[in-house]
């Protein structure tokens, strides 16, 4: 503290001139960086697989419960090349899309209308509030119940599920435009319809993918839960499956292809969002 | 929408006047308090005219102008505006604060009057076009407001409001977030489009050269709440050119008079902040 005092008051102080690091991020350097990165997001993995390996190998972790990599690929090579395992994925995917697409479309609408008009919002929000704790796991059986042991039950789970994250979320989105953006809109004359379309609708698009990508999310837990009971085929079903025939390797395959879906879908959302919300900052 | 209140005769038919207000009051309810933006204001705006508003801020400026905008009721008090034609839109406003939608490309904001009021697609284009020349973003047509500046945004909303063609301009404080240059620039063009067009302007603005050089009349207002304190004519000559008026006798006669009357209401409305 003294000598702080002393250097920064006292005669013997001399300027200096502070050399600031060059910390432009010049073209080489920049792509460098980006490869380090891709390297390190492709080998951590990597890294971890030889960690399992080396393990099980040494047993410190027990193989019957965990396996082991080398073995998770010599069972999930075979399922790929006869096809089965596509085939399982493909109705998955399949209905999680119509799933997702039964519950989002509704929530989009829903949400707007609840977002656009008080009366609308005042009486459907506490249908919402109420509904939408209930965890959707616990009204499965009442689902097979309603709409059998067939796809629709299915369907259903999924949808009910995201459709409460869309509705949620476009409600948000319209109510959280700035309201300048009304007045900018009233001030230049726009009807109803012309609001919707240019304020309203776009001003909560932003929100509304939000909820889209939770609710892929949450589709991908349902697909697990949904095909649990009452299903033949499906990705969900090859977990459970391997469960009552004790198959680690054939539980790991199915959870790996689950987290390809789930990577590939959302990458299909980004892009679709990337087209569908060019101003968006990235 | 329409500010004009139709159970009595229109006074402003008769004459040459484009705006009026009478007794108009505006408050505020707040959980700290009422407060009151507008007391007893009578002013009127005549047809053509460039009429400047100045006063400290929190004085109830952007309020008259939502109030003649039609975005906002006063609490008590009439306003009645001139319209003339049926297939302008009546008022378009230039809004103090950041108000251009971040969904749409510049050419499309600039255009959105027009779009509004149906008109077809070429036409609009054209006089886009002519617009964005003249505020010096052409090359940001296809751009959104995320990738430009502060002051490339506000000549957004600037050509926007002029795009629209509309009977009465108002304009709040649309040249604050700009550099020197485009100042200058846009104050020239704001000019230009006025003397063709004469087109009825209330214009807010801090600055009292701006006010000077752009308008015919100079309404002062006092610190909260908002009445009239004083309207000055500026007659000054046109074509009025900002350098060389900053060197005119009757300009600096004015300039320090609507000074005199600033600094003591903005005196006024810091000692009751106190
Ligand atoms: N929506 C509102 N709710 C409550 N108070 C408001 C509202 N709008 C304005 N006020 C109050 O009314 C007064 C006048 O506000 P106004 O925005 O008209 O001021 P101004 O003259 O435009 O100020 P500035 O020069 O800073 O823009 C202020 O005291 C403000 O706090
Ligand atoms: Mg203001």
């Amino acid at each position: 503290m003294s000598d702080y005092v002393r250097k920064t008051s006292g005669r013997g102080f001399q300027d200096e001139v502070v050399v600031l690091e060059d910390v432009q991020e010049t073209g080489p350097s920049l792509v460098a960086k980006r490869t380090l990165f891709r390297l390190i997001t492709f080998l951590s993995p990597s890294l971890l697989l030889v960690l399992w390996e080396v393990l099980a190998r040494l047993n410190v972790i027990d193989v019957r419960l965990f396996s082991r990599p080398s073995l998770i690929f010599q069972t999930l090579f075979p399922l790929m090349s006869s096809g089965e395992l596509f085939r399982h994925a493909w109705i998955s995917v399949q209905r999680i899309i119509l799933g997702f697409l039964c519950g989002a479309v509704p929530g989009v609408v829903l949400g707007l209308s609840m977002g656009l008009f008080p009366p609308v919002r005042a009486s459907l929000m506490p249908l919402v509030a109420s509904t939408f704790p209930i965890p959707k796991l616990a009204i499965m059986p009442l689902i097979l119940i309603v709409f059998g042991l067939g796809e629709a039950s299915k369907v259903f789970t999924i949808a009910i599920g995201v459709f409460y994250l869309v509705l949620i979320n476009s409600m948000t989105g319209v109510l959280s435009i700035d309201p300048i953006f009304l007045d900018v809109a009233k001030n230049f004359g726009a009807s109803r319809r012309q609001f919707y379309l240019t304020v309203a609708l776009p001003g909560s698009l932003p929100m509304i993918f939000a909820g889209l990508k939770l609710g892929m999310g949450t589709a991908l837990l349902l697909i697990v839960a949904a095909e649990l009971s009452a299903a033949q085929a499906g990705v969900g079903w090859m977990v459970w499956r391997a469960y009552d025939m004790f198959d680690i390797e054939r539980m790991f395959s199915a959870l790996i292809t689950l987290a390809v879906m789930g990577y590939l879908l959302s990458i299909a959302l980004d892009a679709l969002e990337k087209k569908i919300i060019p101003w968006k900052e990235r | 929408m329409h500010p004009c209140q139709v159970d009595v005769p229109n006074p402003v038919d008769a004459g040459d006047i484009a705006v009026l207000t009478s007794h108009l009051t505006k408050t505020f309810e707040s959980p700290s308090g009422t407060v009151t933006a507008l007391d007893d204001l009578n002013i009127q705006v005549r047809r053509g005219e460039f009429i400047c508003i100045v006063g400290p801020s929190g004085c109830g400026k952007t309020t008259l102008l939502r109030i003649m905008a039609g975005l906002e009721k006063q609490t008590s008090g009439r306003i009645y505006v001139h319209r003339s034609s049926n297939n302008r839109p009546l008022t378009a406003m230039v809004f103090q604060s950041d108000s251009i939608f971040p969904w749409m490309t510049v050419e499309r904001n600039v255009g959105y009057g027009l779009q509004m009021q149906g008109v077809p697609k070429k036409q609009r284009e054209e006089t886009v076009k002519k617009l964005l020349a003249m505020t010096g973003l052409t090359a940001f047509a296809q751009s959104y407001p995320h990738q430009l500046s502060g002051g490339m945004k506000q000549r957004v909303n600037v050509a926007r409001a002029f795009a629209a063609d509309p009977e009465i301009l108002l304009m709040d404080e649309p040249f604050g977030l700009l550099d020197e240059q485009n100042r200058l620039i846009l104050q020239k063009e704001l000019m230009d489009i006025w003397q063709e067009s004469q087109k009825t302007t209330v214009f807010i603005t801090h600055s009292v050269d701006e006010a000077l050089v752009l308008g015919d009349r100079l309404l002062v207002m006092t610190a909260q709440p908002g009445k009239v304190k004083r309207i000055i004519d500026i007659d000054l000559e046109r074509p009025r050119d900002i350098v060389s008026l900053r060197g005119d006798r009757r300009f600096i006669e004015l300039y320090s008079e609507v000074w005199h009357l600033l600094s003591e209401e903005v005196r006024r409305s810091r000692a009751r902040q106190e």
